[in-house]
């Protein structure tokens, strides 16, 4: 037992309580509370850690001094995606989810805690809209693991093993997918043609033992899936299930993909009132019709509504929990955790605020943009774009017109204080828009390029 | 009357927010807006018109039903169900065992509350975020230390997926020496995460589950029958979630080391033993921390948490890529690992967490850390003491001995007596603005509820928290209509359950109850306006 200053995070080292609670246990000193752990097992001394910063002023200067060495996306101009947009974040969701009612709660029963089951029983009714289907998860980690449960469920729902994947995936989530379902899945990958599946190598692959078609639209180049009802009567006919992965910013003005045949839907919410955070603010959404097939089939926590004892109360509750790791451990179907709650309360008040107009008008503009972003750029001389499908919020260029690589085209226009993209192959470059990145942004990003074409 | 106000009685009438708050949609009034977004510049229409088939093909027949309100009335509607939740900061959050409710500093979330945190994106030029790699890097170093291991990877987003971020370097591992077919089982035990035993299964394995001996420990007995040479590996907690700490944990790592298996450490329980003993020590190969309990980052209603993976030399070469290294005076993020199991999530890990989890360490150091552990369990021994003297309640296995850092405890005695469940207790205890938890399933213990007072309770924050139980306990005996009817002070009271487990009749959404209850029309055939009218009710 060591002699320390009183903490202001650990109220008894205070000493008179301290020895107060010592005396009520019995106890000569905390030493005895350890008797159970072998001297072998022991650390010897103490952790070789720095030095703490005990005051508060002190802390707070370190860490921010830590922070200031970065410079944000909104210091400088930017056009990267891949999985992370930056998106406008309306500042009363971030007023919402910085209440510590919500910030600091857990587990609770749904009577202390009713505050955050209505509000994710919101956020699962508003996704449901936006995709329009009846079941919506509360979220689980992010749009990976959504994809990845999402094609074991398909494995799970039709007893097969074969995955068609028909778009191009961001090679991240790919690495993450396989790794996941390799042990009961096989993925066929079919290459696309202009930036969407290739429907007749698509139809040539279905077979009886296919569990899934495995569509992305936007695909990680940005290209939207025209041909998706063909997919879907390519996977239904054999007995094969539609799961689409999707980005919900692009549901206010685009067909969900239910509509035109989807049966599982997934992907990421950061796009709906998450910050960037250096990609570390996700959360995944898997959506499914209202048939016990497919959600006794989920691993997620499913918040559903109920009456109580009094006549138009609300309440909530979990729905089949008998189907989850927590009831039954490896029986349950995968496993569930902590996972993404309070970013799906955020992407509950951003819908909310959005509004059916919001969400299709913020589509529209992100529609119109991309395309004038893609027209732009194509003008300069050197850049093709990689295909004629039409794309929201991202899509490739290839540079090799210019006699340079994607990576040193990157590396000069950071020179130029820009960052242009994201490096998808030796010529090109993956380029993201967004509503914070205007006509006057895309002017300068093209105006630079074509300078730095001339320069080099 | 007037002054002076008399006392406080000895337990706080608490009643908890009740707005009798609708859903959001049947707030909706069309035609209002919530806030307003950017229209396309007339350059940038023009050229999507020149695609007006391509869209055309795509485009959402209908808009999608989502509620109109006007901003004020989103806050209002979204504050109201934030009184209504009972967060840490508001609870003496001792009832939530296994999950250490501890505080979250307040400076940790002013420190976030910066772009140059909240607007980083993970494919910056590596350059402009020389800060957020640096933090990462040396959360990683303290995590390393703490645990005793050679490296650590941040990149999950909770305790399970760390988990399974660790069965997936597991299986990597001895694929790579050609014994992935035929080391085909995982052991776990009883009183360790379900998840452990869940993803393992997940990954593919046969988990084999051992059961405690009389005295509450795992068995070793069991232990020695269940290794073999397919052993994978072992996934153990220690402490338990009975706050017992197994001394014999060297033996049982030893014991699947000597037939070629791996020892995996949940340290979800690490709170009590933070600078007492390590993952290293005992000999594990892998470990995990839950940065959103041990290390203080906020629960957030259910997540994002943060995982943290350690492993030992010989699974650095399985972690999770990309790496943040250190060269020179430079952070660089490293993706050149060919043996890596790749990607477990997004990106490099929940940046806000981490943020937290170093300020919070970097607050306290190896003496502060020593003292979190050690109050921590101080108060856990103490409230053991004063829990035992309420009638009726008793701490199953390993009578006499000391406790880590919480207690499953259980009300079978009170049960046989009353008739009254551990869940009604529960129920009734949240009518005083408490809270608590039984245990995970299945209940090996009788009518179970685990409580872990942290570090962070004062003692009379505890002799409160103790005080409304033994009231509770006192109303099972004297008046146990109030305990079986309760919640009474709550926003709600009693949930039926009769719907959540029936297919026809679950409501999932609020479309879905519409639809079940209404006959609502298909959204797809809804304007907004038809599902926000009352009249479709």
């Amino acid at each position: 037992m060591t002699e320390q200053a009183v903490h202001p995070y650990i109220p008894n080292t205070a000493p008179d309580s301290r020895a107060a609670m010592l005396a009520a246990t019995g106890a000569a000193s905390i030493e005895e509370f350890y008797a159970d752990i072998p001297a072998e097992l022991r650390v010897k001394g103490l952790l070789n850690l720095p030095e703490p910063f005990t005051a508060e002023a002190d802390l707070e200067r370190h860490v921010s001094s830590l922070l200031a060495k970065n410079t944000s996306t909104r210091e400088y101009l930017t056009f990267l995606g891949a999985g992370v947009y930056n998106h406008y974040v309306p500042a009363v969701v971030e007023d919402v989810i910085g209440r510590s009612e919500f910030l600091t709660a857990y587990a609770g029963e749904p009577y202390e805690d009713h505050g955050r089951f209505q509000a994710l029983f919101e956020y699962q009714s508003l996704m449901a809209e936006l995709l329009n289907m009846d079941v919506v998860n509360v979220p689980t980690y992010d749009g990976y693991q959504a994809t990845a449960t999402s094609l074991a469920m398909a494995g799970r729902i039709t007893g097969r093993r074969t995955v068609i994947v028909a778009s191009d995936v961001h090679p991240d989530k790919m690495s993450k997918v396989r790794d996941y379902v390799r042990p009961f899945l096989d993925l066929v990958v079919v290459p696309t043609v202009d930036g969407v599946a290739d429907l007749a190598a698509v139809r040539s692959l279905v077979t009886d033992e296919t569990a899934a078609v495995w569509l992305e639209t936007p695909s990680y180049f940005g290209a939207l899936e025209a041909a998706g009802a063909e997919l879907a009567a390519t996977a239904h006919d054999r007995g094969a299930l539609l799961v689409v992965g999707t980005d919900p910013i692009g549901c206010g003005v685009l067909a969900p993909p239910a509509d035109w045949g989807a049966d599982i839907v997934c992907g990421d919410i950061q796009s709906l009132g998450v910050r960037q955070w250096f990609g570390g603010g996700r959360g995944g959404f898997i959506s499914v019709h209202d048939d016990p097939a497919f959600v006794l089939e989920m691993p997620s926590r499913l918040f559903g509504i109920e009456s109580t004892t009094v006549e138009g109360e609300y309440g909530f509750g979990d729905v089949a929990w008998d189907r989850t790791s927590f009831a039954l451990r490896e029986e349950g179907k995968e496993w569930v955790g902590t996972a993404a709650a309070l970013w799906g309360i955020a992407a509950g008040v951003y819908l909310s605020v959005m509004g059916p107009a919001g969400m299709a008008e913020l589509g529209e503009t992100l529609l119109a943009r991309t395309a004038y972003a893609r027209q732009t750029l194509a003008a300069l001389d050197g850049v093709e774009l990689t295909d004629t499908a039409l794309h929201l919020r991202e899509f490739t260029i290839d540079v090799a017109g210019t006699g340079m690589t994607a990576r040193r085209l990157v590396e000069l226009m950071r020179s130029k204080n820009i960052d242009a993209g994201v490096v998808a192959g030796e010529h090109r470059l993956l380029v993201c828009v967004t509503e914070l990145t205007n006509t006057a942004d895309i002017d300068t990003l093209a105006a630079a390029l074509a300078t730095t074409f001339q320069e080099n | 009357m007037s002054l002076p106000v008399a006392p406080k009685p000895a337990l706080r009438r608490f009643h908890q927010a009740s707005w009798d708050e609708p859903i959001i949609f049947e707030l909706s009034t069309p035609g209002e807006r919530g806030v307003l977004v950017q229209r396309p510049a007339a350059v940038e229409s023009e050229a999507l018109s020149r695609r007006a088939g391509q869209v055309a093909a795509v485009r959402r027949s209908t808009a999608p039903a989502l509620p109109e309100l006007a901003q004020m009335r989103v806050v209002r509607h979204f504050l109201r169900l934030s009184q209504e939740n009972l967060g840490a900061d508001f609870n003496v959050d001792i009832g939530q065992g296994t999950c250490t409710m501890k505080y979250s500093p307040k400076i940790n979330e002013a420190l976030l509350r910066t772009t140059k945190a909240m607007d980083l994106h993970p494919l910056q030029d590596e350059s402009k975020v020389q800060g957020i790699l640096e933090i990462f890097w040396r959360t990683e170093q303290l995590l390393a230390e703490i645990s005793g291991l050679e490296r650590v990877s941040l990149q999950t987003q909770g305790g399970s997926a760390a988990i399974w971020s660790n069965i997936a370097m597991i299986r990597a591992y001895h694929e790579s020496n050609g014994e992935g077919e035929s080391r085909d089982e995982v052991i776990t035990t009883i009183f360790s995460h379900p998840s452990n035993a869940a993803c393992a299964k997940a990954a593919g394995y046969k988990v084999i589950t051992l059961m405690p001996d009389a005295d509450g420990y795992p068995d070793i007995e069991a232990l020695k029958a269940a290794v073999s040479p397919r052993t994978a590996a072992l996934m153990i907690t220690n402490p338990e979630d009975t706050g017992i700490y197994n001394a014999r944990i060297r033996e049982f790592v030893d014991l699947v080391h000597g037939v070629g298996g791996l020892a995996a450490y949940d340290q979800a329980n690490a709170n009590g033993i933070l600078g007492i003993t390590r993952a290293r020590e005992a000999g594990f190969d892998l470990c995990h921390f839950n940065l959103h309990k041990t290390f203080s980052t906020p629960h957030a209603s259910g997540g994002p948490g943060a995982g943290a993976s350690a492993v030992s030399a010989k699974l650095v070469p399985f972690l999770p890529g990309p790496t943040i290294d250190k060269v020179g005076d430079r952070f660089v993020i490293n993706g050149d690992h060919p043996q890596s199991v790749g990607k477990i999530a997004p990106f490099y890990g929940v940046t806000p967490n981490i943020i937290r989890a170093y300020a919070w360490i970097m607050a306290l150091g190896a003496e502060g850390l020593r003292q979190v552990a050690e109050i921590a369990v101080l108060n856990n021994n103490y409230l053991l003491s004063q829990v035992l003297a309420i009638p009726g309640a008793s701490a199953p296995y390993a009578e006499g001995k000391r406790r880590i850092e919480q207690v499953r405890y259980s009300w079978e005695e009170l049960f046989e007596e009353t008739g009254i469940s551990s869940e009604e207790i529960g129920i009734r205890l949240s009518d005083f603005g408490m809270h608590y938890w039984t245990s995970h399933h299945p209940y090996l213990v009788a009518q179970p509820f685990t409580l872990e007072p942290t570090e962070s309770y004062s003692k009379t924050e505890i002799d409160e928290y103790v005080a409304a139980l033994a009231e509770v306990v006192r109303e099972c005996r004297e008046e146990p209509e109030t305990v079986r009817t309760a919640p009474h002070n709550q926003t709600v009271h009693h949930i039926h359950h009769d719907d959540f487990d029936a297919p026809e009749r679950w409501a999932i959404t609020w479309r879905a109850y519409q639809r079940k209850y209404f006959g609502a029309v298909p959204a797809s055939e809804a304007t907004p306006a038809a599902v926000a009218d009352p009249a479709v009710r």
